[in-house]
């Protein structure tokens, strides 16, 4: 009898997993491994059908100046976007949770970038960088700097991106910051004030520590987006000039749908998944180890 | 010289005044407990001593100097929150010893003198630990020894026993006081608790709707009520307070029987006297019809209806109803606080118009 229970409640059991397991191989595990398949096989055509290849197409990837170039972008980009965005939006959540005037205006302020739609920031930022007659262009006439082609130039398309990619991103990483701030009780602070702990003693020793958890999941999310980044892309540069401003996701995007070259973007997509897998696994062991959780 | 002074403050949040021009002096050595129900303005009046909020106007001078601009790590005290506000992610050492970090005191001295409190809350052997692994009652000690390490002299403590359960509040209670007397330490306590007031204070502040209603000693408060209010806070059952009409022949209690209370005018005055005070008689006194008994072990508590009043008689031990339940009360003359009901404050013998009182006319 209870067995009879217990083998029920496994079927109950495997009943509750099955909508998200079906969701989830259909749209996540087996395009997977059908990527890491295809990557194993030639591009066919019509007239000449795939055929196996073996790792001749990661071969071809360590060969490809590109590639090596976008990945190194794609660092930089990294580098530039992830630590900036989440300093900027620590400091403007630690600001916007004092008790200011018009703090319900500031906040929404802050926001605003992350509810517009890409391509929409896509389009002001083009006016932003557009040469002589864009915005930063004739705020930098007035103070008699040249006229700068931001987004043409090699050397500034990158950094161009960058600062574009913080602006929309700090807002949306703030309002997870806001949200742990106000989980804090005011007393902590004032305890450590009482203490005479000045206050960013207070922030290094309290506030930061305990918003560790949080900091955790914005680091994920801003990894994540860092790779992620296709439509300001196909806007603003098509990745140009010189694939001075292509990143891995829009490399892979041309590859497969521009160069129509299936199997070597399969080739790459699976190192990106790699890539991505080796991040995740690392930080959260090696940051949940020193996060306080409550 | 008083180790705390305060001096006409008065505290705003926009209209509404917090605090309203309260002088106020605690001794050095000297536990003084701000009571009062809430909304009242006692934690205000704290949280402006510690320098948590600044005064709207009125000067607060911490031994002998005026601290009223100056920030709370400049004011030399420590405070107990009601939350204990123990640092989550620190150990119960870190937790303690915060503030010497904070002023750079040597490890070896932090050390030493982290021993010592320890030893004093009785904390030994948990201080690995985080908050969040002990009891309400060792973090209650916690937050005590992070307020009595500092040694700064004066400790505020706001409400500190209000998340802990009946029996243990009752213990810490004991002990808060013993440490405050074995260490000299100047306390400021608040609380809503009048239980915790008269077993703790040496001077209780009794505060309502922003200002001072009575000073005294638990005692005093106790025993000599000046005000309605006061009388009605303090005690456990409260002070029986009850109208008065006029009768023939003086004072009688409205809606009772004509049993002559005290000779003199009754409307418009209140009586008090406290359930202790009043006993059952067989022939003379306030004739009533007992309808409740509550048991408590070393008393009971009777409720009598008067009118549409309740006097509530403790005798001591069990009383069962229904083996007499029509009684007469009486009470000594010097039990008894006349009030006068529109402002609430207390009439002095002398105006009484004295007579016999409790007993039949």
């Amino acid at each position: 009898m209870s067995e009879h229970k217990g083998s029920m409640n496994r079927v109950y059991g495997w009943l509750l997993l099955l909508p998200a397991m079906v969701f989830l191989t259909a749209f996540t595990y087996y395009p997977m491994v059908s990527t890491f398949f295809v990557s194993l096989f030639s591009d066919g055509t019509a007239t000449r059908p795939s055929v196996f290849v073996g790792l001749e197409n990661y071969q071809f990837l360590l060969e490809d100046d590109i590639f090596w170039k976008v990945l190194v972008n794609n660092l930089w980009y990294a580098a530039g976007t992830i630590p900036t965005s989440i300093a900027i939006a620590l400091m403007m959540a630690i600001w916007v949770n004092n008790r200011l005037p018009a703090r319900g205006l500031v906040r929404m302020a802050y926001f605003t970038p992350t509810v517009l739609p890409m391509i929409a920031v896509a389009n002001i930022w083009l006016f932003f960088y557009t040469p002589e007659i864009g915005l930063f262009d004739q705020i930098g006439s007035v103070f008699g700097f040249p006229s700068q082609n931001w987004l043409g130039d090699p050397e500034l398309v990158l950094g161009s991106i960058i600062v574009m990619t913080v602006w929309k991103e700090a807002g949306f990483f703030m309002i997870f910051y806001l949200a742990a701030l106000q989980s804090l009780s005011p007393e902590l602070e004032e305890a450590a004030h009482l203490e005479g702990a000045s206050r960013w003693y207070i922030f290094r020793r309290i506030t930061f520590p305990l918003l560790m958890p949080t900091t955790l999941f914005v680091t994920i999310n801003a990894v994540i987006n860092s790779v992620k980044m296709v439509d300001h892309l196909f806007i603003l540069t098509k990745g140009g000039p010189d694939n001075a401003s292509s990143l891995l996701l829009y490399y892979i995007f041309e590859v497969a749908f521009s160069f129509l070259d299936e199997a070597y973007a399969s080739a790459l997509t699976v190192v990106l998944l790699v890539v991505l897998a080796i991040v995740a696994v690392g930080q959260f062991t090696l940051m949940d180890k020193r996060i306080h959780y409550r | 010289m008083s180790a705390i002074e305060l001096k006409n403050i008065t505290k705003k949040w926009g209209d509404v005044t917090a605090v309203d021009n309260i002088s106020l002096s605690v001794d050095e050595g000297s536990f003084v407990v701000l009571l009062g129900p809430s909304g009242c303005g006692k934690s205000t009046t704290l949280r402006m001593i510690a320098g948590l909020d600044t005064a709207s106007s009125g000067t607060i001078s911490i031994a002998g100097k005026d601290v009223t601009s100056l920030p709370p790590a400049a004011r030399k005290i420590s405070m107990v929150f009601q939350s204990y506000a123990l640092f989550p992610h620190l150990s119960v050492a870190e937790n303690i010893i915060f503030g010497l970090k904070v002023r750079k005191v040597p490890a070896p001295i932090r050390q030493k003198r982290l021993e010592k409190v320890v030893d004093i809350v009785g904390l030994a052997g948990l201080t690995d630990r985080k908050p969040s692994q002990l009891s309400g009652g060792q973090r209650q000690r916690v937050a005590l020894a992070r307020a009595i390490i500092a040694e700064n002299g004066i400790c505020l403590m706001d409400e500190p026993l209000s998340n802990l359960d009946a029996k243990l509040r009752h213990d810490m209670r004991v002990e808060i006081r013993a440490l405050q007397q074995r260490l000299g330490m100047t306390v400021i306590y608040v609380t809503h608790d009048q239980a915790e007031a008269m077993s703790m204070a040496d001077k209780v502040i009794l505060l309502r709707d922003g200002h001072i209603e009575q000073v005294g000693t638990p005692e005093g408060l106790y025993g000599k009520p000046e005000t309605l209010f006061t009388a009605s806070f303090i005690g456990t059952p409260p002070m029986n307070l009850v109208e008065l009409a006029n009768g023939p022949e003086g004072a009688v209690v409205l809606g009772g029987s004509d049993h002559v209370v005290f000779k003199g005018p009754g409307e418009g005055r209140v009586l008090g006297v406290r359930p202790e005070d009043i006993s059952l008689s067989d022939d003379s006194g306030l004739l009533v019809e007992l309808t409740a008994a509550d048991y408590l072990g070393a008393d009971t508590i009777l409720n009598a209806p008067v009118g549409n009043q309740i006097i509530q008689i403790r005798v001591p031990g069990r009383y069962r109803l229904g083996e007499k339940n029509r009684v007469h009360l009486t009470w000594p003359q010097e039990a008894v606080h006349i009030f006068e009901k529109a402002s609430g404050k207390k009439i002095e013998n002398s105006n009484i118009t004295t007579g016999k009182v409790g007993n039949a006319a």
